[in-house]
């Protein structure tokens, strides 16, 4: 078990007397990068405070780089960076002086030598003196990827890092993470976009503070049970919007020249698709892909609740 | 064309008249929408609603202030301490000080010796000495008029003045005792009272008020802006961050309040600088030993900040908890209005705050040239008051977001 870098169990917090994370159970190996995927107030953000010991757990035990959670969230705060969901770093200060700040908390044996480094591998040199308050939020995402990697963590924890930033950067932003987990670290990033779900080793789904599904990115969407049909056609705004009434149908939804519906029982969705009222439109079989499984538990739970 | 036209006139008229008309209405509009206005207020009552802790300072704070200051102020002290020096206690001398007990300003305890006297004024424990002369029953007899000398600390001019000013009432204290020879004879004062105006001579009100500005304006530069340090890094979502990263509180703590350290003892410094050559204010101390006194001082309140800081949840809060210490140091401390004319009760809360001592001290030096031992009294309860305000900070201040 020596290469689990994340190992805990049953873990418990409650915000008054709302349960946000109700037993949760989490392995990640050395080297892996694993998506945190889940709904809004799911408790994702809460799971990963926990880990990093920015809160202290009601109820569970493991451990997080070999150190208990309950006990020694210091020594993980050493090892570990973590990159808050909102930007968290110091508007009034320019790139290069937070850096020197986090380079120096950390007490790295030649700040100066580490913070010049980091900013030429993260491209950050021109930015050096701005400002940080007046980066764009691709920049100060890239500014708080290079603070919390700065002191070598052996296990990043991002909070949705790539919210509100362009394709491109998600894009260098992935990259750069596919090279860092390559020389051996591990990460556990959260997220709601499904490109940045399928760039992951293995995805965890959670729904009101548990875990529902966790695997591949294909082997969760070959196990979902879904079933999903495509028509082309004409009108199809207006066949969309009747099917979401209609029984048998979980989301009918139209991409670009192409409508898409999601059932869990063949005979229903067939019977559906198969009226009178859709008879100009041509119907063929598709694969779900991970979008239309989160749609499906998403749906699923608005309904238990 | 006619150089005048009335119906031209009249078209352009109207037009003004009905473009300033629909500039009106139409700015109307904008400028006030009632439903508008009804959604906002309810957002702001809703946000006030959920900040129960500000809302009670709001509601709580204006009538503590009232009846705090409200009996606590006091211009026309009464009761004040006194000591009476005399060699042999006489029938004439009971008299007297039964008189001036009635004015009922003064309180008064027999001294033993000349320098428990000048040790007790210096200190501020009595603020007059009355010193009665040898043989005083015998020259009054006599018709010589013997003067009794009071010393008056007159760094605090107002709260000196009204007891000064019963004086002269107290003239005929002895008429009724003197001798019936003296009684026939034509009225002459049995006795002289000559009041010593100590440490400021001229009762300049305003060798009271900058010695005590001094210590006020430290509160500003130290207390205010610590107050909001944690406050704002919470409200900008900084807090994460900085809990997330290896730091210990005591380093989050002193990293916040040294700055203000040296920007307090500039300050220090400076109004130093301007009291003595706008106010000629005297400097009779030692400097090293006042500058010694506010760093302790400034220390204190850097760590009622702090404290101030870590126990609210946002800046509103912080700054109402701020202002809920500052009034009383100002009206508490013997800063604006005679310490020893508050009630007892009153006088405990000011002994609570560092400004109260901080206050004695910088006038204690300043005015009436106090050394060391004179202020080891106000200097422990500052150390205290510190140690403290640290105490309560590093228990509250918290690690994680919980």
């Amino acid at each position: 078990m020596m290469n689990l870098v994340i190992d805990v169990h049953g873990l418990k917090k409650s915000f008054g007397a709302r349960r946000v994370v109700d037993g949760l159970d989490l392995q990640v190996k050395a080297g892996e990068i694993c998506g945190f995927l889940g709904a809004n107030g799911s408790g994702k953000t809460t799971t990963i405070r926990m880990l990093c010991g920015l809160l202290l757990p009601d109820g569970g035990s493991g451990t997080c780089l070999g150190h208990d959670i309950m006990r020694e969230a210091v020594l993980i705060r050493r090892e570990a960076g973590y990159m808050t969901q909102t930007f968290s770093y110091y508007e009034d200060l320019t790139v290069s002086e937070n850096l020197d700040l986090v380079a120096n908390v950390y007490q790295m044996p030649d700040p100066r030598e580490s913070v010049t480094g980091i900013m030429d591998r993260m491209g950050l040199t021109s930015r050096a003196g701005q400002l940080t308050g007046e980066l764009s939020g691709g920049w100060k995402q890239r500014l708080a990827l290079a603070a919390c990697v700065l002191h070598g963590p052996k296990l990043l924890l991002l909070d949705e890092p790539t919210a509100g930033v362009d394709a491109k950067a998600r894009r260098d932003f992935w990259d750069l993470i596919h090279d860092m987990a390559g020389e051996g670290l591990t990460v556990l990033v959260s997220t709601h976009y499904m490109d940045e779900a399928e760039r992951c080793n293995r995805i965890v789904y959670l729904a009101n503070g548990r875990i529902v599904v966790q695997g591949r990115a294909y082997e969760v969407s070959s196990r979902s049970g879904i079933i999903i049909f495509e028509a082309a056609g004409s009108d199809l705004d207006a066949a969309a919007r009747q099917l979401r009434r209609t029984k048998g149908i979980e989301a009918a939804a139209v991409f670009g020249h192409a409508l898409r519906v999601a059932g869990t029982e063949r005979t229903a969705l067939e019977k559906a698709i198969r009226s009178s009222e859709y008879a100009a439109l041509s119907w063929h079989e598709t694969e779900p892909r991970l979008e239309d499984v989160f749609i499906h538990m998403l749906s699923a739970k608005r309904d238990e609740a | 064309m006619k150089a005048f036209s009335y119906k031209r006139f009249m078209t352009l008229l109207r037009k003004e008249w009905l473009q300033i008309t629909q500039r009106k209405k139409r700015r109307n509009l904008k400028a006030f929408s009632f439903k508008r206005f009804g959604a906002l207020l309810r957002k702001e009552w809703l946000q006030i609603i959920r900040d129960p802790i500000t809302l009670r300072f709001i509601i709580a704070l204006p009538m503590m202030q009232l009846f705090l200051f409200g009996y606590a102020v006091n211009t026309d002290p009464k009761n004040l301490p006194a000591g009476v020096l005399s060699v042999n206690h006489s029938k004439y001398e009971r008299s007297l000080l039964a008189a001036l007990k009635n004015t009922g300003y003064y309180d008064i305890a027999v001294l033993s010796s000349e320098a428990e006297a000048e040790c007790a004024l210096a200190r501020g424990e009595l603020l007059f000495v009355i010193s009665i002369p040898p043989d005083f029953d015998r020259s009054v007899d006599r018709g010589e008029a013997p003067a009794i000398l009071i010393d008056a600390d007159a760094s605090d001019p107002i709260a000196v003045a009204n007891a000064t000013a019963a004086l002269p009432a107290l003239s005929a204290a002895l008429d009724r005792d003197l001798p019936p020879i003296r009684q026939a004879q034509a009225p002459a004062q049995a006795f002289q009272i000559i009041v010593h105006a100590r440490y400021n001579p001229e009762r300049l009100t305003v060798l009271n008020v900058v010695p005590g500005l001094i210590v006020i304006v430290l509160i500003f530069s130290t207390l205010f802006v610590t107050a909001l340090s944690m406050t704002r890094e919470r409200e900008r979502g900084t807090l994460e961050n900085l809990l997330a990263m290896p730091v210990r509180p005591i380093e989050v703590m002193l990293a916040k309040v040294v700055p203000y350290i040296a920007v307090g003892y500039l300050q220090v410094v400076l109004i130093l600088i301007a009291a003595t050559l706008v106010f000629q204010l005297p400097v009779r101390g030692s400097v090293l030993l006042l500058l010694m006194a506010l760093g302790l001082f400034i220390a204190g309140n850097l760590a009622l900040g702090i404290t101030i800081s870590i126990l609210s949840a946002n800046q509103m809060q912080a700054v109402q908890f701020v202002q809920f210490t500052f009034l009383p140091q100002i009206f508490l401390s013997g800063f604006m209005f005679p310490f020893k004319g508050m009630p007892a009760w009153a006088q405990w809360v000011g002994e609570i705050f560092p400004t109260t001592h901080a206050i004695r001290i910088v006038r204690g030096l300043l005015l009436k040239g106090n050394d060391f031992p004179d202020i080891v009294p106000e200097i422990w309860p500052l150390a205290l008051f510190t140690l403290a305000a640290m105490a309560i900070a590093t228990w509250f201040y918290r690690e994680t977001l919980d």
